[in-house]
């Protein structure tokens, strides 16, 4: 028992690996071998969540369930794993969303076993980055997790896959060369790469490095790694890989990119950027501010001209991730100016942080939501054009329930999640960016424009004709697929505290000290 | 005496060549059979060795010799193993075992292949293992003929004689100019002998002033360098690369390369510690150009077979930097790269070979949707693609990044050529660094266009699976690719065990 | 320096060439017992037969001569000169004998089968004669004796290049050589009296004392005309100029014995000529052997670049060796002559093993164009084998001998210090095996040209069995070749 407590983590992290292994041995032609293995080898790191979920204990300081072995010590690395309130809810994301996409790819019929192994290879991706407390094992993942998604747009995407997958893998690669390279410098000039040895040395550090002062360095860094992670987020002008992506990708596979992938780089920003570069996010939390008002803004306004049922919803995800951004900007001001003047902004800015990592948590249950709910309307009509449809309420009346419903947590409905979590970064926000948030505000104006249109396009108005008699309804296993969102989002929303409290602790002490 | 290992994995690719040709010609499959028998027992004999040798031991372990050779110059047979050439000699055997499998249905005189292709082996096998200057040249000329002979008789049509011929004398005059460094320092030498132990031995006693070591110094790096294809006598590489047959690209690619950065350590960088402080900076300039340039030229290449023979000047290039930044982790990484890549290429080479013995072309345009022709070498080449591109779980990633802290970590010592700006070495990792995502692009575009895509429609039916063979022959190279990239730990301690001896000349200990 | 008086063991000392006399002798008779009884056969194929036997004769004829003289004619008591200081009875004397008998025998083995010449008993008469003045030249200490030997030596040249009297060009090539050789050993024998007359003597070491304090312009004058005969006779530049037409028109195997026992008697002469007669000039010698091999290689081996006849192109190569072992008399030292007689042993063997191959295909496909040797490998695959060792052996590549050959060589050169010619050397080689691989790849990879096969006769096959596993085993088993090497240059005072 003991080992398995002290191991927990990288049984999480390894069973999808594991199930990936126990696939590639199963015959090419056993399709429904694959789906059912898939779906329970990624039960258990779900299951193995809710466990560690429990075994938790938000009011312990510091990193729990850590690991730390020998990996390639000569140069500082190691196997270094821990959770806190802020990876906590990741994880525990991931394992829930991989599932449901799982199960909602049974739909697919090319190449199964190749997909169910991508798939599993890439929740240990995602996994392994929320979890390291290595800044090698981090970089690690990182590019790891890219591979699968890679071949996920490739092979089973749509009529642009072959641009759209390699424009995202070249971008996003591109983006963390100046990570690798900061990574390199930090773990050279500590000796180490180990990520709470960083948070405590790295911001202290005076001197010159190669003959540069050191801060200079650290600005430069600084910049490398905002640069990586908000090509990932992706933050306004790093998005343009997105909308494609998310686009030409599989159903599932734009669940798993919206509903996690882009988590990745907000999570970076929070683990690494602003405890390592305290002093530069300071400096560089108003530009952060602007640009997040930037997705936000432009990101709504981009997707109300969609035509693209799949693309509005890929550019929403830029909105939302708009208000993480905005909430990390705020606590990257917060906490410079707390650290030279006084802490008034800092309850502001655990309100708002508080609300970016529930918003990254929502999201990822909204988004996944939506983009399965596209999924189904395309699998049965094959376009995704909202001027192609029309008043199907009456037709899919199960999944017209669903669209709503989800649509309204994604708009911010008081009472679903997504208001909870958008709510605590605008009175976070307020406080300190107040001019920005003002504006950011006309976001959520024309958000709600855009779902009122995306969801007027398809369930209500006159109903289109051709698809009267053609299509069916949501099967048991898409509803299925798509319940446990709908109950969280529900639930997030007239009860968040139990995620919030998790969070919380772990945001205040990031904050206050 | 203990039994010489060394020796009979040196010679026994020699036996069992002889004995292969004195089969009468029609009896192919038995030249096949005892070709891969030798194949087979270099590399139990060579996994014997690896895991034999002790890194917390001394520094040459399986000794041989010294014997008297040619008492009147000083020449002995001196044959022993350190750290650092430990993963080549795995390396050699690898290439040869899995070289033979994938050029089992080669049909045009097997028996002579299979002869040539040992004799081939012999010759590198034992570089790594020679520790007396002349047995080095003596087994270094010994591949001389039977690459010439391979590729001109059984390379790719067209460009053989001009690749073979192109090669083998650019090969050939690399080890010249070495050979002239060499004999140079013997006749300034008070020690009048070629046993590099012994020589190593009289340098730290400063036998060999600085001036003459800075004169040396290039002739013997830059000698054997260009056996490693550095910049500007690298195009020797693509064009002998590609237009040799495939087990011998395998060889070439994977193992000579190496010999020639294996040596440049060994002989340039050991003996000559002054020369090597003096040059490091503008062989970093060098390198350099070979890692960005080789890597943009592969981008733009159109026969599937150029990408990976630019491909592999490319990431020579990354271990020439590594040795230039004289630091520990430069060492170490241009020490696991030299077997990362080794591995790498010679599994490029492998596909490349099984893709146009199928479609008979190597044209990019031509090629397509394969991955459903032949899903095991797809999968392969994508695996070793990503190790290309240094992506972690794979060994490049391993590799390279220490040579990048490495690079972070240079300085130059003094006594160089010119005192390094501090920014010098950073820029050189960001220039670098930049190689990363060109390697990534052509790497990817070559999967997309070859593997991916519309399948031709004459394919349909001409193209097959790889055989058997072949696939053995891809498993075990993916294997140790993922192996060493995941678990590191297995080959980093034997590369430092043979690296730190020679730190201790440039001031780390 | 004093000759030792006569005894009879200085009668043992030239023991081998009283014996060849001999042999001479036998051939002759055999010849012409072999002509009475042939004039009452019928078949003209029992006439070839008979005929053949004359040369296996002479072959075991050079065969117990050399036997003979490993047995007897070691230099064992010190090294002294005998017959009044006109021989001088050493190490080096030794090593060349053993070569020149040994490229008799080889040579003879091979002409057994040469079209024409093959079944002439005066053909091998003379080869015995050349082999007789050879020993002489390598034995020479006096001025006088050496004279005499070297024009034996060359008239039975002369007349063996010229043998097939009605092909033209061979007719043109003995009298090209002829023509050349007795010039240029006219302008030697000049020098040679001018050696009298400055010094009084005749024997080479006592002129070598009484030069050292004379004028040098004079005595370099003396020197300049004899390298002028010596220059010829081992084919160095400007003195070549006869070669390439005379190897190309005289009989292969004569041309093969030229190309090795000829050239060796000339560096024999040099090597004694400089060191003993003109010691104190060295460090101008030295400068002039340079820049003499530099030339001779360079200028052999890019004209070699271009040749389509093979015998043309190893006429340029050979040119093109005797610049590398010129190298070794210009870095003079123990070393340096050491490496010399070292390469000279291994020329030696390669040589005759390739152009003992090239006889055996020639013959057969009448012509000597590197062409015809296309797929020579799947043809005669063992005489293909045969020209990849001598070739790679030429070219410097191990684990032939050819190979350290050349690396003693360069050792010495830049032992002593001459950088440059070893630079020169080094592109020499890199050119040279441009050459020996293109000729290498038409023998394995260009299709044959027709069907025929090339029979080797069982002496043809021993000769080339020796010289190619000379040529290995030298390469490998250096150590003790190496000691010969050291031993004879140290003797040579």
């Amino acid at each position: 028992m003991d080992l398995f407590q002290t191991n927990l983590l990288s049984l999480i992290l390894f069973a999808p690996v594991v199930g990936a292994l126990v696939l590639l041995f199963v015959p090419k032609d056993q399709e429904n071998a694959h789906r059912w293995l898939a779906l329970v080898f990624s039960l258990v790191p779900l299951g193995l969540s809710i466990y560690l979920w429990f075994a938790f204990n938000p009011q312990a300081p510091g990193y729990q369930f850590e690991e730390n072995y020998q990996w390639f010590s000569v140069i500082g690395a190691n196997y270094h794993l821990g959770v806190d309130g802020i990876s906590l809810p990741m994880v525990l994301l991931t394992a829930i969303l991989t599932p449901l996409a799982i199960l909602f790819s049974f739909s697919v019929s090319e190449k199964v076993k190749a997909y169910m192994i991508l798939f599993l290879l890439l929740e240990t991706g995602a996994f392994g980055v929320f979890m390291a407390l290595d800044l090698l094992i981090f970089f690690l993942f990182y590019e790891v997790g890219l591979i699968p998604m890679y071949f996920l747009i490739n092979i089973w995407g749509s009529a642009n896959r072959q641009y759209a997958s390699f424009k995202f893998i070249i971008y996003t690669m591109a983006g963390s060369l100046g990570l690798l390279l900061s990574t390199q410098i930090i773990g050279l000039t500590l000796g180490s790469f180990d990520i709470p040895n960083a948070v405590a040395k790295w911001p202290l550090l005076t001197g010159e490095l190669f003959g540069i002062p050191v801060s200079a360095i650290r600005g430069v860094a600084f910049w490398a790694f905002v640069i990586a992670f908000a090509i990932k987020v992706p933050v306004w002008p790093f998005h343009t890989w997105l909308p494609d992506a998310h686009t030409e990708a599989p159903t599932a596979g734009s669940m798993m990119l919206a509903g996690i992938l882009l988590k990745l780089g907000a999570y970076g920003f929070l683990r690494l950027v602003l405890p390592l570069f305290p002093a530069e996010a300071y400096q560089g939390a108003s530009l952060l501010a602007v640009l997040s008002l930037l997705a936000i803004v432009a990101g709504a306004y981009a997707s109300f001209g969609q035509t693209d049922f799949k693309r509005l919803v890929a550019y929403s995800s830029i909105n939302h991730m708009g208000f993480v951004v905005l909430g990390i900007a705020t606590a990257a001001y917060a906490q410079g100016w707390a650290a030279n003047f006084d802490d008034r902004y800092t309850e502001s800015a655990i309100i708002a942080t508080n609300g970016a990592v529930l918003q990254m948590f929502n999201h990822g249950l909204s988004s996944a939501g939506m983009f399965l709910l596209v999924g189904v309307l395309y699998e049965r009509a094959h376009t995704r054009n909202l001027d192609d449809f029309g008043g199907l309420m009456p037709i899919m009346p199960v999944y017209g329930a669903f669209l709503i419903f989800t649509s309204m947590a994604s708009l911010g409905l008081p009472g679903l999640n997504g208001f909870v979590s958008e709510f605590m970064v605008v009175r976070g926000a307020w406080d300190v960016f107040t001019a920005i948030t003002a504006v950011s505000m006309l976001g959520l104006l024309i958000t709600g424009a855009y779902i009122l249109r995306g969801i007027y396009k398809t369930i209500y108005g006159p109903i289109n004709t051709k698809w009267v008699g053609h299509l069916s309804d949501m099967s048991t296993r898409e509803v299925i697929a798509l319940a446990p969102l709908a109950v969280l989002m529900l639930v997030l929303g007239v009860w968040p505290a139990w995620l919030s409290n998790v969070i919380n602790e772990a945001v205040t002490r990031l904050l206050a000290g | 005496m203990s039994f010489p290992i060394l020796s009979v994995i040196t010679f026994t690719p020699l036996v069992a060549g002889l004995l292969i040709l004195m089969l009468p010609a029609e009896r192919k499959n038995e030249a096949r059979v005892a070709a891969l028998a030798a194949g087979v027992f270099t590399v139990l004999l060579s996994l014997f060795v690896y895991f034999g040798f002790n890194p917390a031991g001394p520094r040459f372990q399986f000794v041989e010799g010294p014997y008297q050779w040619v008492p009147q110059l000083g020449i002995t047979y001196h044959m022993a193993i350190d750290g650092f050439g430990l993963p080549m000699l795995l390396l050699t055997a690898l290439v040869l075992f899995t070289g033979v499998l994938i050029s089992w249905n080669i049909d045009d005189r097997p028996r002579e292949f299979m002869a040539f292709f040992l004799f081939l082996s012999v010759g590198v096998f034992g570089v790594f293992a020679a520790q007396d200057l002349f047995l080095f040249f003596f087994l270094l000329e010994i591949a001389v003929f039977p690459k010439f002979l391979m590729i001109v008789i059984w390379g790719s049509p067209k460009t053989r004689e001009y690749g073979g011929m192109k090669l083998t004398l650019y090969l050939f005059f690399a080890s010249v100019v070495a050979l002239l460094g060499v004999l140079w320092m013997y006749a300034e030498s008070p020690v009048k002998t070629f046993n590099m132990i012994w020589l190593e031995e009289a340098m730290r006693a400063g036998a060999f002033p600085a001036q003459w070591q800075i004169i040396w110094f290039p002739l013997i790096f830059f000698g054997f360098a260009v056996m490693g294809a550095i910049f500007p006598l690298h195009s020797w590489a693509p064009d002998g690369h590609v237009a040799a047959p495939t087990a011998i690209s395998m060889m070439l690619a994977g193992v000579e390369m190496k010999i020639g950065m294996f040596a440049a350590f060994r002989v340039g960088i050991t003996l000559l510690p002054e020369g090597a402080k003096f040059w490091a900076p503008i062989i970093v300039i060098f390198a350099l150009i070979n890692v960005v340039y080789a890597a943009y030229i592969a981008l733009i290449q159109k026969d599937f077979k150029y990408i990976i023979g630019f491909s592999s000047v490319s990431h020579m290039g990354l271990v020439m930097m590594g040795f230039a930044t004289l630091s520990p982790n430069g060492f170490l990484g241009a020490g696991l790269q030299m077997f990362s890549h080794g591995v790498m290429t010679a599994l490029f080479f492998s596909i490349v070979g099984m893709v146009y013995d199928r479609a008979h072309t190597r044209n990019i345009p031509d090629l397509g949707g394969l991955v459903k022709k032949m899903p095991w070498a797809a999968i392969a080449f994508i695996i070793g693609g990503f190790t290309s591109m240094g992506m972690p779980g794979f060994s490049g990633f391993v590799a390279e990044i220490p040579i990048y802290l490495g690079l972070w970590q240079g300085r130059t010592l003094p006594g160089a050529a010119f005192q390094a700006q501090p920014w010098f070495f950073p820029l050189t990792a960001v220039i670098s660094v930049i190689s990363i995502v060109i390697t990534a692009a052509y790497i990817l575009r070559a999967v997309q266009k070859v593997f991916f895509g519309e399948l031709p429609a004459h394919f349909e039916h001409e193209v097959g699976d790889v055989t058997a063979l072949d696939k053995v022959a891809i498993v075990v190279l993916c294997a140790m690719m993922i192996i060493v990239g995941v678990y590191p730990a297995i080959m980093y301690p034997q590369v430092q065990a043979g690296i730190a001896p020679v730190l201790n000349l440039f001031g780390v200990n | 320096m004093l000759a030792e008086s006569f005894s009879p063991t200085h009668l043992l000392a030239v023991l081998p060439e009283i014996l060849l006399v001999a042999v001479a002798a036998i051939v002759i008779i055999a010849d012409l017992a072999q002509r009475q009884i042939a004039k009452g056969q019928v078949g003209l194929a029992m006439l070839e037969a008979r005929r053949r036997n004359v040369g296996l004769a002479a072959a075991l004829g050079f065969l117990v001569v050399l036997i003979v003289s490993l047995l007897v004619t070691l230099p064992t008591v010190g090294n002294g000169l005998i017959f009044g200081g006109m021989l001088r009875h050493d190490l080096m004397a030794f090593i060349f004998r053993v070569l020149f008998l040994f490229s008799g025998l080889v040579v003879a083995l091979i002409s057994m089968d040469a079209p024409t010449i093959g079944k002439q008993g005066e053909y091998y008469v003379v080869l015995v004669a050349a082999v007789l003045g050879m020993n002489l030249m390598a034995a020479s200490a006096d001025l006088i004796m050496l004279y005499l030997a070297v024009e034996t030596t060359s008239i039975a040249l002369y007349a063996l290049a010229g043998f097939l009297r009605e092909d033209s060009k061979s007719a043109e090539s003995g009298l090209k050589y002829f023509l050349f050789g007795a010039f240029t050993s006219t302008i030697m024998l000049y020098g040679f009296s001018l050696l009298y007359g400055f010094t009084g003597q005749t024997n080479l070491y006592a002129i070598g004392e009484a030069l050292g304090s004379l004028p040098s312009t004079a005595v370099l004058f003396a020197l300049f005309l004899i390298l002028v005969g010596l220059g010829f006779k081992i084919s160095a530049v400007p003195f070549h100029f006869w070669a390439p037409d005379v190897y190309e028109g005289a009989p292969t195997p004569i041309t093969a014995f030229l190309s090795v026992a000829s050239k060796a008697a000339g560096f024999a002469v040099l090597i004694r000529v400089l060191m003993a007669a003109f010691p104190e000039q060295a460090p101008i010698w030295v400068q002039l052997m340079a820049a003499l091999s530099a030339v001779t290689m360079t200028v052999g081996n890019l004209i070699a670049l271009t040749q389509k006849n093979i015998k043309r192109l190893l006429a340029y190569s050979s040119i093109a060796q005797a610049g590398y072992i010129l190298m070794g008399l210009a870095a003079f030292s123990g070393e340096g002559t050491a490496a010399t007689l070292f390469y000279l042993g291994m020329y030696t063997l390669t040589n005759l093993a390739a152009f003992g191959a090239i006889v055996m295909v020639a013959r057969i496909s009448g012509s000597d164009e590197i062409a015809d040797f296309s797929g020579l490998s799947r043809r005669a695959p063992g005489l293909a084998l045969v020209l990849l060792v001598a070739f790679l052996s030429l070219g410097g590549i191990p684990p032939l001998a050819g190979f350290f050959g050349k690396f003693y060589l360069f050792t010495a050169t830049l032992n002593q210090g001459l950088v440059w010619l070893a630079v020169v050397g080094f592109i020499n080689a890199l050119l040279s095996l441009y050459y020996y691989l293109v000729v290498l790849k038409v023998i394995y990879l260009n299709a044959p040209k027709d069907e025929a096969s090339y029979p080797v006769s069982r002496s043809a096959a021993v000769a080339l069995w020796l010289c190619v596993m000379g040529v290995i085993v030298v390469g490998v088993l250096i150590g003790p070749w190496v000691n010969i090497a050291v031993a004879a240059a140290s003797g040579l005072f």
